[in-house]
């Protein structure tokens, strides 16, 4: 069975968008969400494998809607909680809306 | 960006403070050392090395062999490597030729030889590229403005967590006796994701 992220050879989607000298990251959000991944990868709280999984988990709808590095947040918060690291509760403290 | 956000980007930075913070509270990460560890792989990760790579190729037949026959020990002789500080994966050197050009993509992620060309851009890990180009190369590469000849053969690797590619562009025409540090400013990131000749 194959999951949203599973796009190759899809049809549908835009044409696609080059931005002219892009930076590694947009926001300062963005490179954070990089570093504290690598840094929890780092330490052995999850590995790569775990880390795209739980990327690849997401439902569709949420998958489409969110940016690269919105994708990363969910899965290191959702292996957080799955690890035992944090609970659902705090993670979900610090989220103005969702929607 | 694309315009497709679900959150606004003031609330995703506010709840990645919140992670960060739960994550300092548990002694798993340090502020400042999030911010070393960032920098210094943003100077190490950068797409000057694959330049490097590529004219190293070009000026040397014997490290051009090696580089197609086993990317990663190749790497060595130059001083880089695959890990990037983490799990070090296999690098797959795929070589255009008058009549075959290579394409890389990830289409499940974002899967890429990040050591050699440093954080991907946006469009690389976008659905419309991932998607498209394993089904319509020739349209993806006019896209970019790259029109290749129709009678030159386009293969497109996928990469995987544990295979990643790169291409090695062919030498333009009338480089003869330029250094490799000369060779290397030719050579762009596109031409070694294959979206460009060079």
């Amino acid at each position: 069975m194959s999951r949203i992220n599973d796009v190759g050879g899809m049809q549908g989607f835009a044409a696609i968008e080059e931005e002219a000298d892009e930076p590694p990251f947009h926001s300062d959000w963005e490179a954070h969400v990089f570093a504290i991944n690598r840094a929890l990868m780092g330490r052995g709280v999850y590995n790569l494998d775990e880390f795209r999984d739980a990327v690849e988990q997401m439902a569709p709808q949420h998958y489409l809607d969110s940016s690269y590095y919105e994708k990363w947040l969910h899965a290191i918060s959702t292996l957080l909680v799955r690890k035992g690291v944090v609970s659902a509760e705090e993670i979900s403290a610090g989220q103005v809306s969702h929607d | 960006m694309s315009g497709e956000h679900h959150g606004t980007d003031a609330t995703l930075a506010a709840q990645v403070r919140h992670v960060e913070a739960l994550l300092e509270e548990r002694g798993l990460v340090d502020p400042a050392e999030l911010d070393r560890a960032l920098e210094a792989f943003l100077a190490r990760a950068s797409p000057a090395n694959g330049s490097r790579v590529v004219a190293r190729a070009w000026l040397d037949a014997g490290f051009r062999a090696r580089l197609l026959a086993d990317g990663n020990t190749a790497l060595v002789e130059l001083g880089l490597s695959m890990g990037g500080g983490l799990q070090e994966q296999r690098l797959k050197v795929v070589e255009n030729t008058a009549d075959a050009h290579n394409v890389i993509v990830c289409t499940l992620c974002s899967c890429y030889p990040i050591a050699l060309l440093g954080p991907s851009p946006t469009w690389y890990k976008s659905e419309a590229y991932r998607s498209r180009v394993v089904r319509e190369p020739r349209a993806v590469l006019a896209e970019f403005g790259f029109d290749l000849d129709p009678a030159v053969a386009i293969t497109v690797w996928d990469a995987s967590a544990e295979t990643r590619y790169l291409v090695l562009p062919r030498r333009p025409a009338g480089t003869h006796g330029l250094d490799e540090r000369s060779l290397a400013a030719l050579v762009t990131r596109n031409g070694l994701i294959g979206v460009a000749a060079v």
